[in-house]
């Protein structure tokens, strides 16, 4: 299959509100997901507006900025003291970050 | 292990994550250290602290394209990173740096011989991402279904991981097996990972479906994961591929699910199902550039690749090894170069070859170490190889001496001394000795001189005695016959 370096997989036009905020993790109530809903549609009418432009000549970007490749060397550098890292948690213990039972995987 | 049933045919994909052994994190200067104690190797990075910004690591974007060239695969010149969206304790970011479409390698394969069957194995695609951090969970027994809290530990958190997603060429636990199995060697060879699957740093997820044979659509498959062996992947998909087969044959259907295997009970469980459906909502990574391996880097490491296993393999059966010995040999560098340079310098191949797989090998196992802990050298196996080719150690003996040098009591000719275990290879001597029985044995002698061979057998065990046992059997044996003209 030929791709075109930069391509965007098409999006949806229609969008489930419910869904994304349900994969999101936010609580959205009912006057919230018709807000959000129409705001959102008019973002993907922009986005459906831009993709509809001629853009056979034009080189696909896939950043805005015009540069490949920013690398770091394999160095290690300081980490972060624990006590100071574990006193921003909302629970911790024995150096650990300790959180609710999990009850489903990834 | 189970065989697939007659009109049954299995297709077996398999996904493996492979940790990169760099010094930092994939996008940040944390140490990669899995000895540490919990939560000192982190950063604003790795913990997804506000405003932190990732930053490739150079060292482990060189070891995937070195992971691809070795796999056989396309680089490609560019490459994205890209969010993979989901929830979960050990992702502080929600989201896992990975890649979706322009992986960095695609279109790879390995080939994998099963009883002196050779199958490709074609590689889908190699791409970069990063770990997660581990969860403890606590409460009883550990299982996560009984916890109660869960503990969390981030020095794993962001480590450089190569995920490695064969296509469904596998059709068996045995070739699934062996698959994994070089693929860890090639990794190893590499020196990118020490590929650990006890320890986590080399991880297997298989995807398995049944079909009919002649059949050419695929079936709901299953996806297995928690396999920390090459043995518990093989048996796993035994089961797996049994399981599916008796649904099927009973008019069940297969649920396309993902289940945990369980090493002690030798089974496969579903896994807790999911309410909404996998959306991991890929986009972009907007913190990252493109990545651009051009020709000259991708050249540099084909450059740089060093003996493969398959090459190594091949070249030791060249050699004279056969191909299972090849295989043993391949498995250790620290053998491999043994026999090579032994072979080279005029030692007798199979007779090395076993050796090294045998009595080395069994010798390290039976003191509890390793044989690169061995100080044995090529210069060892070439002198006693040389002994035994002319006729100065028999087989038996050789091995005696072997044991011996293997102790550190010495070289080969001074073990074989101080045990007392050279032969007599002067075949003056030993007619001497013959010359000595026959004629206190005249009866016997005529025996044999009338045709009767039974008393071959006596007189060489005479003649061996009054050696104390260091005349070559076969030798007397052939003097014994000439003597008496047979
Ligand atoms: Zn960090």
């Amino acid at each position: 299959m030929a791709r075109r370096w930069g391509s965007i997989p098409p999006m949806p036009v229609e969008i489930d509100i419910a869904k994304v905020a349900a994969l999101a993790r936010i609580a959205l109530s009912d006057e919230e997901l018709a807000a959000y809903g129409a705001q959102l549609g008019v973002i993907l009418e922009h986005a459906e507006r831009v993709q509809a432009l001629p853009t056979d000549d034009v080189e696909p970007t896939s950043h805005p900025l015009p540069l490949v490749n920013a690398f770091r060397p394999d160095e290690v550098r300081p980490s972060l003291d624990r006590d100071d890292v574990l006193a921003q948690a909302p629970d911790a213990v024995d150096g650990y970050f300790r959180v609710p039972q999990i009850l489903d995987g990834p | 292990m189970s065989v697939i049933p007659e009109g049954w045919e299995a297709v077996i994909g398999i996904e493996t994550h492979v940790e990169l052994q760099t010094r930092s994190k994939m996008f940040c200067g944390c140490r990669v250290d899995f000895g540490d104690d919990p939560n000192t190797a982190v950063c604003p990075v790795c913990l997804a602290l506000p405003g932190a910004l990732p930053v490739a690591n150079e060292a482990a974007i060189d070891g995937i394209v070195r992971i691809g060239t070795a796999l056989d695969c396309t680089i490609n010149e560019r490459s994205l990173f890209y969010r993979k969206n989901y929830f979960y304790p050990d992702l502080p970011k929600n989201y896992q740096i990975s890649q979706y479409t322009y992986p960095v390698c695609e279109h790879g394969r390995i080939v994998v011989d099963v009883d002196g069957e050779p199958t490709v194995i074609g590689i889908t695609r190699v791409h970069m991402e990063e770990d997660t951090g581990k969860s403890l969970h606590m409460g009883e027994g550990g299982r996560i279904q009984d916890a109660d809290h869960t503990l969390l530990d981030f020095n794993r958190a962001g480590v450089p991981l190569v995920e490695i997603v064969t296509e469904p060429d596998i059709r068996t636990p045995d070739q699934a097996r062996a698959y994994g199995a070089e693929l860890q060697r090639i990794v190893r060879t590499l020196g990118v990972s020490d590929a650990r699957l006890e320890e986590g740093s080399m991880r297997f997820d298989a995807n398995i479906s049944v079909r009919r044979t002649g059949t050419s659509e695929l079936g709901t498959r299953t996806e297995i994961k928690n396999v920390n062996s090459l043995r518990s992947m093989q048996r796993a998909i035994a089961f797996e591929i049994e399981r599916q087969i008796e649904v099927l044959a009973t008019g069940g259907t297969v649920i396309q699910e993902t289940r945990h295997w369980n090493e002690t009970t030798g089974r496969t469980t579903a896994m807790r199902s999911k309410e909404e459906s996998e959306d991991y909502r890929y986009f972009q990574e907007p913190d990252l550039l493109p990545l651009f391996i051009d020709e000259q880097w991708r050249d540099r490491v084909k450059a740089s690749m060093p003996e493969l296993p398959a090459q190594l393999r091949a070249r030791l059966v060249a050699a004279g090894a056969d191909e299972r010995t090849a295989g043993l040999l391949a498995d250790s560098p620290l053998l491999a170069g043994l026999f090579d340079a032994a072979v080279r310098a005029g030692a007798e191949a199979k007779t090395v070859a076993s050796w090294l797989t045998g009595e080395v090998v069994a010798y390290a196992r039976r003191v509890g170490t390793t044989v690169d802990e061995l100080s044995l050298t090529a210069e060892h196996l070439v002198e006693l190889a040389a002994m035994v080719a002319e006729g100065e150690l028999s087989a038996t003996a050789a091995k005696q001496v072997l044991a011996g040098v293997l102790a550190g009591e010495g070289g080969p000719r001074q073990v074989a001394e101080t045990m007392d275990l050279l032969q007599i290879s002067d075949s003056g001597a030993i007619e001497a000795v013959v010359a000595d029985v026959l004629g206190e044995h005249p009866d016997a002698l005529e025996k044999i001189r009338s045709g009767d061979s039974k008393p071959i057998g006596f007189l060489v065990g005479q003649v061996m005695r009054a050696t104390g046992g260091k005349a070559d059997p076969k030798m007397v044996q052939e003097i014994i016959r000439r003597s008496a003209g047979r």
